[in-house]
């Protein structure tokens, strides 16, 4: 081969390449387009007032809501962050204040293999450990449950990244100040470094609103209201598991509204984290 | 230290006072970073404890059976192990090659404005619920690859066995196809760290010799990366294989080992989820606990192993140690 040629070969290569990567990415974010695209079309014009107020309405009667299983879903994510909060939140504390670099090393490495344990997973354990031995059996709490054990692990994360952001002077002169070093951490060091660790909450929120495996038999489901948190609940991706199968093509809309409704609520959440850490910088 | 310079002024009282709130807090605090591994230990314990009835039953032969038939009490995973690895093989397949020419393209090619809000949309991607993607697949994948790609495919490539037989919409390959979907974002966006982390050194010596940016990707990028990008493989293969939802929904259920991939099928997540609800036998809740626990297993292998690749390649200069 000439000079030329293999230059116009390996620019013709490189042009080949570059393309093929531009192909990757669009129809790596596409399917985002079809998703967006159908959940607007398909469930828009089923969301209305009754929608966010009613009880789910029987076969053939129209009228019918998933309000009690978007209160479900909020009812959940209430318990979860009862769980996973304070936990993640102090670990993330002992990470950055206290540990040694061995011992975080440790720590950094399971909560990551432990975020990668499939949520169907926490789901037969909340089951092992509430509703087997009946305390009190299908409910919230255990529902809950699952969802808090997966969100110990991403706050636990984000605590400890935004955490070692705090400079180092903060903590030194809250020391000098003669403040013990408890007080140094939950008065100094965790109001500078709130906004950060709120996002990472609401991230860890996101993440869990749209789990459906777990839920199964924990939460189990409900076509009334949750009169009580040790009563079974209804939550919006179990709600549209269950419409999405039946063969009715009344539940099939309002599964689509549901759907749209939940995609809406992850991405409120995710944007408000967003908007709150770029207020930051 | 705080507590010498206080004691000069303050009554001793004050500094046990701080002492103790100081020793309750740190324990606290270690309590809750401990919680990690005891909810790993706790994981394990309950499948273990769980499926012991299962066990004692079938033993080992229990992962090597094929029968599944829940009402005359026999049980074999073979068919639920089969299926989660042939599709996540099928995710993988199809998600590696487009999660690194995505990767390539946001760090190396794409023009500075736009790379963040394609990150900012990979990560909406990644924060799509399974079960929304189940419902989209149900109704809007599955009837246009029942008449549009798995005809075609069975006309290019029917002479291999496995493209053979009758084409239903829902079956392996299609649950193999939304897994892929969904592990895209992950594997996009580690493969995309990994390559950030390639020193620019690398790519600039590449440029010194006269290569074009395909070759400084090839040469100097991918090879110095590969151990990365395979990490951010492996970690994708953990999240295929616990995928539940979106699978249950397109996979068929159907507990047998089928030779062709428009079969339905059934994998360990997905059975679990179908029929842990149903089971009212002593015996069928435990056989459902161990798979659980063989899913289980597999992840926690799987993911040590990624964590490890994507940790030694990850920046190791930034890394402290």
């Amino acid at each position: 081969m000439s000079v030329a040629a293999n230059h116009r070969y390996r620019k013709f290569k490189n042009g080949l390449m570059n393309t093929l990567a531009i192909v990757c990415a669009l129809l790596v974010i596409s399917p985002l387009g079809f998703i967006l695209f159908y959940l607007i079309r398909q469930g828009a014009s089923s969301i209305n007032w009754a929608f966010f107020t009613n009880l789910p309405a029987p076969v053939g009667q129209v009228g019918g809501g998933m309000a009690n299983a978007i209160v479900g879903t909020i009812e959940l994510l209430l318990l979860a962050s009862t769980v996973g909060v304070p936990i993640g939140v102090l670990g993330g504390i002992y990470l950055s204040e206290y540990g040694g670099e061995r011992m975080n090393d440790w720590i950094r490495f399971w909560a990551d293999v432990l975020n990668g344990i499939p949520s169907i997973v926490w789901g037969i354990v909340a089951y092992a450990l509430i509703v087997l031995p009946k305390l009190p059996g299908f409910s919230a709490y255990a529902g809950g449950l699952a969802l808090g054990f997966m969100m110990i692990p991403l706050v636990l994360r984000t605590t400890e990244e935004v955490l070692v952001l705090v400079p180092r002077s903060y903590r030194e002169a809250a020391l000098a100040l003669g403040l013990p070093q408890w007080k140094a951490i939950t008065r100094i060091v965790l109001p500078t470094a709130l906004k950060g660790i709120i996002t990472g909450v609401l991230l860890a929120m996101a993440r869990v609103a749209g789990e459906t495996a777990p839920l199964l038999f924990t939460a189990f489901g409900n076509s009334y209201w949750n009169r009580s948190l040790s009563q079974p609940v209804a939550a919006l991706p179990l709600q549209i598991f269950n419409y999405a199968i039946s063969p009715y093509d009344d539940w099939h809309r309002q599964a689509w509204a549901g759907a749209l409704v939940l995609v809406g609520l992850i991405f409120c959440l995710s944007l408000s984290v967003r908007f709150l850490s770029r207020e930051k910088r | 230290m705080s507590t010498t310079v206080a004691s000069v002024s303050a009554p001793a009282e004050l500094e046990r006072g701080s002492r103790l709130g100081n020793r309750i807090f740190y324990l606290l605090c270690l309590a809750a970073a401990l919680s990690i591994g005891v909810l790993l230990v706790l994981v394990a314990y309950q499948l273990y404890e769980g499926s012991h009835l299962a066990m004692k039953q079938f033993g080992w032969s229990f992962l090597v059976h094929s029968t599944w038939d829940p009402v005359n009490e026999e049980f074999g995973a073979l068919p639920f192990i089969f299926g989660t690895f042939v599709t996540s093989a099928i995710a993988l397949l199809i998600a590696v090659p487009l999660s690194v020419g995505t990767a390539i393209y946001l760090t190396d090619l794409a023009p500075l404005w736009l790379r963040q809000p394609l990150v900012s949309v990979i990560e909406m991607l990644a924060s799509v619920p399974s079960v929304i993607w189940g419902l989209w697949a149900v109704f809007v994948l599955i009837p246009w690859l029942r008449v549009g790609l798995f005809p075609l495919l069975q006309k290019w490539l029917g002479f291999l066995p496995f493209f053979r037989g009758p084409i239903y919409g829902i079956g392996i390959l299609t649950a193999g196809i939304i897994v892929a979907i969904m592990i895209l974002p992950i594997v996009t966006s580690v493969s995309r760290e990994v390559l950030r982390s390639v020193p620019n050194l690398q790519r600039e010596a590449a440029y010194g010799l006269g290569a074009t940016r395909w070759e400084v990707t090839r040469i100097a990028v991918l090879s110095y990366a590969r151990r990365g990008i395979f990490g951010a493989a492996v970690l994708g293969l953990g999240r295929a294989l616990g995928e539940t939802m979106a699978v249950t929904m397109v996979i068929g259920n159907n507990p047998e080992i089928a030779r062709s991939l428009f079969a339905p099928g059934s994998t360990l997540a997905s059975v679990i989820a179908n029929e842990f609800t149903e089971a009212n036998s002593n015996m069928h809740l435990s056989v459902l606990f161990e798979l659980g626990l063989v899913l289980l297993g597999l992840t926690i292998i799987i993911n040590i192993v990624a964590q490890f690749m994507i940790r030694a390649i990850s920046s190791p200069e930034t890394r402290r140690a």
